[in-house]
């Protein structure tokens, strides 16, 4: 009769612990401030988008836009806690609701914007699909990759550009296909494969990490379009609109002029009407999206705007050395381009 | 009513009149608790579906099984069946299991032999084998098996030369970096012949090893068995592929551009997960083996010893016999663990069931829920599948217990 007891409690137990699925009413950003801090899933370790220091401190492009919303939600860009996911892990990580917004070097694509139970907040980084190559294999362009190994990692969008570009191009290749990236460069770098491919910013960083950066070439053939982005979980529209307009936010900051150091000063001796609008001083933009009118200034003192962040951990004052090619404000030639806060 | 007064009647219970004397009886109890149990289960069950699916929809994910039939678009490095980009899912999942498959049933045969070999020589009389094959069992079975594959893979094999500096193994065999290249048999016109006689000698092989077991039970005389099989399955076919003029060609493999072209390879990765899933089962399966053996009384030996066996006939005639019954049990548990560890495949880069299905087809679709159900389903079938035979096997040896 025991066992009959102890098979109701069981059922009994079961249907408790999964009740919480059901009951979802909370809004993310309910929860997010309910709990004081942000969860966001970042990469395991990628130098320039989200790496952890010696100290165990969290820096890079994608770590930043953590802090940025953290800074906007919470009023403390501190108060994020990064959850490493790997590219296998990440979509299960969001829409599972461990993480609150996955800032994950991600590409943008139709079917995981569709059916993927994913949305995508817009474009942190416009990247491309690139290969690395020993420069003791002498190879000029991707097109001579004829017959060779490529490392690549499980569960992205490279896995299916390679096939796509060696199919038409008709050429042979194998993949070895690794989960985490580390141990695709250890295979690559161990000369199971004649190239590493993935992002080509992924590329550099990959190549910095080497312990001879020298002997390793990016090829300069890109095989595809990257836009890497932040995503939230679908069927929540304000949490969608903050992440969007974090970003937003950092762009037309960076457009208007307002770096982190100079923000106070502006934010009292500015006239500019586009200034006020993103500073909060003009309008009620803030709390159409569910926070208060100082968000951006909050997002601007404690982390920068979009070039400050670029530059700090990618480009010019990084060791990575990118150029901010596609990745300029569209009035100097590039892509990013933000909707006008008005 | 009248029903319920005469199982009380029968019963011998008291009837307060508020409850049916029948539910005083204990029997009754117990089917009414069963019930009560497999209707909450049932309702468990349920709800659990009912919320997965309302959930999945809730949040706009696709759910279904139509996604096996739809274009893949990735590539894998190993495919025992025809496989490209342009394949379904479904293929992808079929590749997928059939790699699983075969480092399963690879590793199961070489973890057996040399758990075997190493089990019987820790109770070597030999001093030096004993040790060696105690320092063997001690030093694999408790490093973590993650880090044995990463050292056969990122160490060993790691340590082997570039294409263009291959380990040449003559008979047109290279040994790389990249995997062991070896010339691939193409049958030509009349190898039907070859395979024909491959299988009568097989059949006439048993049929002679069947007789000569009949003859040694009803007469005591001893026909050899061991060459003559050996010639019918080795001769036979050899002599049909002389007479029906060598029709047998070879796919070299030869180094062009990055890699070798043509002939058979096995992949590094294939290589690394075999040695060291073999290898860490194998310490545990000596020290089954060991137990077994020692758990066959030593009158046994003794017995064995008096009827003048030699040390080989004894073994093999008497001890080992009796060992399978204790030593089959937990052997079983060993292969299923050897076939479960296979799935860290995916950390060496073999393109194993969970790397392909559970990792990028999963990825790539996002039906979490029905790639992980499936990848459930499949390792429950391959682990029962794997104990229904052991079992059966089972069953058979212990017929010896008298």
């Amino acid at each position: 009769m025991k066992s009959v007891y102890s098979g109701l409690l069981a059922s009994a137990a079961l249907a408790f612990l999964a009740a919480p699925a059901v009951a979802q009413g909370k809004s993310t950003l309910e929860t997010v401030k309910a709990r004081g801090e942000l969860s966001c899933g970042v990469n395991v370790g990628l130098a320039g988008f989200s790496s952890k220091d010696d100290k165990g401190e969290w820096s890079g492009l994608d770590a930043d836009y953590c802090r940025a919303i953290a800074a906007a939600v919470l009023g403390d860009g501190k108060k994020v806690k990064f959850v490493a996911t790997t590219a296998k892990e990440r979509f299960t990580a969001l829409t599972s609701g461990e993480i609150d917004i996955l800032s994950r070097n991600t590409t943008w694509t139709m079917s995981r914007d569709s059916s993927m139970g994913m949305a995508f907040a817009g474009v942190n980084y416009y990247d491309g699909q690139g290969f690395i190559v020993k420069k003791s294999a002498n190879i000029k362009s991707a097109k001579e990759l004829d017959g060779a190994s490529i490392c690549v990692q499980t569960g992205t969008t490279t896995e299916l550009n390679l096939a796509d570009f060696f199919r038409d191009n008709k050429m042979k290749y194998s993949p070895i296909v690794f989960e985490k990236a580390d141990e695709a460069m250890k295979a690559y770098q161990g000369n199971r494969c004649d190239a590493y491919t993935t992002d080509v910013s992924g590329l550099y960083s990959e190549k910095l990490r080497t312990a001879t950066p020298d002997d390793h070439v990016v090829l300069p053939d890109l095989i595809s379009k990257e836009p890497l982005g932040p995503s939230v979980r679908q069927g929540d529209a304000q949490w969608f609109s903050i992440v969007k307009w974090v970003h937003y936010a950092m762009l037309n900051a960076e457009e208007a002029g307002i770096t982190s150091k100079n923000v106070d000063q502006m934010l009292t001796s500015s006239t500019s009407a586009d200034v006020k609008r993103i500073l909060g001083k003009d309008g009620d933009f803030g709390k159409g999206i569910g926070l208060d009118n100082d968000w951006a200034v909050r997002i601007l003192k404690q982390v920068g705007n979009y070039g400050e962040v670029f530059d700090r951990n990618v480009g010019e004052g990084s060791r990575l050395k990118i150029a901010r090619g596609a990745n300029k404000l569209w009035k100097n030639g590039g892509l990013q381009y933000a909707p006008p806060i008005r | 009513m009248a029903v319920e007064t005469q199982n009380g009647a029968t019963g011998g219970t008291r009837s307060s009149g508020i409850l049916p004397a029948a539910l005083y009886r204990p029997e009754v109890r117990s089917i009414i608790y069963q019930v009560a149990l497999v209707v909450i289960l049932a309702l468990a069950a349920w709800w659990v579906i009912n919320n997965v699916q309302e959930n999945l929809r809730r949040q706009n994910i696709a759910s279904g099984f139509e996604f096996l039939d739809r274009r893949s678009g990735f590539d894998i490095a190993q495919t025992l069946v025809e496989y490209s980009s342009a394949s379904t899912y479904g293929r992808a999942f079929l590749v997928g299991l059939l790699n699983t498959l075969l480092v399963a049933v690879l590793g199961i045969v070489l973890a057996t032999i040399v758990g075997f070999l190493v089990g019987i020589a820790r109770l070597s009389h030999n001093w030096l084998i004993a040790k060696l094959a105690t320092a063997y069992v001690e030093v694999l079975r408790n490093m973590p098996l993650l880090l044995q594959l990463f050292f056969w893979y990122f160490a060993v094999l790691k340590g082997l030369p570039a294409p263009r500096q291959s380990f040449a193994l003559g008979a047109g065999s290279f040994l790389n970096v990249r995997g062991l290249y070896m010339p691939a048999p193409v049958p030509q016109e009349g190898f039907g012949w070859v395979l024909g006689a491959f299988v009568i000698g097989i059949l006439a092989s048993v049929a002679l090893s069947l007789y000569a077991r009949r003859l040694q039970r009803d007469t005591g005389r001893q026909l050899p068995v061991f060459l003559p099989s050996l010639g019918l399955v080795v001769g036979l076919p050899l002599v049909a592929f002389l007479l029906s003029g060598a029709p047998l060609t070879f796919d070299y493999p030869q180094l062009r551009g990055f890699n070798f072209n043509g002939g058979f390879v096995i992949l590094p990765e294939l290589m690394a997960l075999l040695i060291g899933l073999s290898l860490y089962t194998a310490s545990f399966i000596a020290e089954t083996v060991r137990s077994g053996l020692m758990g066959v009384p030593k009158g046994q030996t003794e017995a064995a010893d008096a009827l003048g066996l030699s040390r080989g006939q004894s073994l093999r005639l008497v001890i080992i016999p009796q060992a399978m019954r204790i030593i089959i049990p937990p052997l079983t548990s060993q292969y299923l663990n050897l076939t479960k560890n296979s799935s860290l495949a995916v950390a060496i880069g073999y393109p194993d069931f969970v790397s392909v299905f559970t990792g990028t087809v999963l990825n790539q679709t996002g039906q979490a829920v029905e790639v992980i159900l499936i990848t459930m389903g499949v390792f429950l079938t391959i682990s029962l599948a794997t104990s229904l035979g052991m079992n059966w096997f089972n069953k058979r040896m212990a017929l010896v217990e008298r």
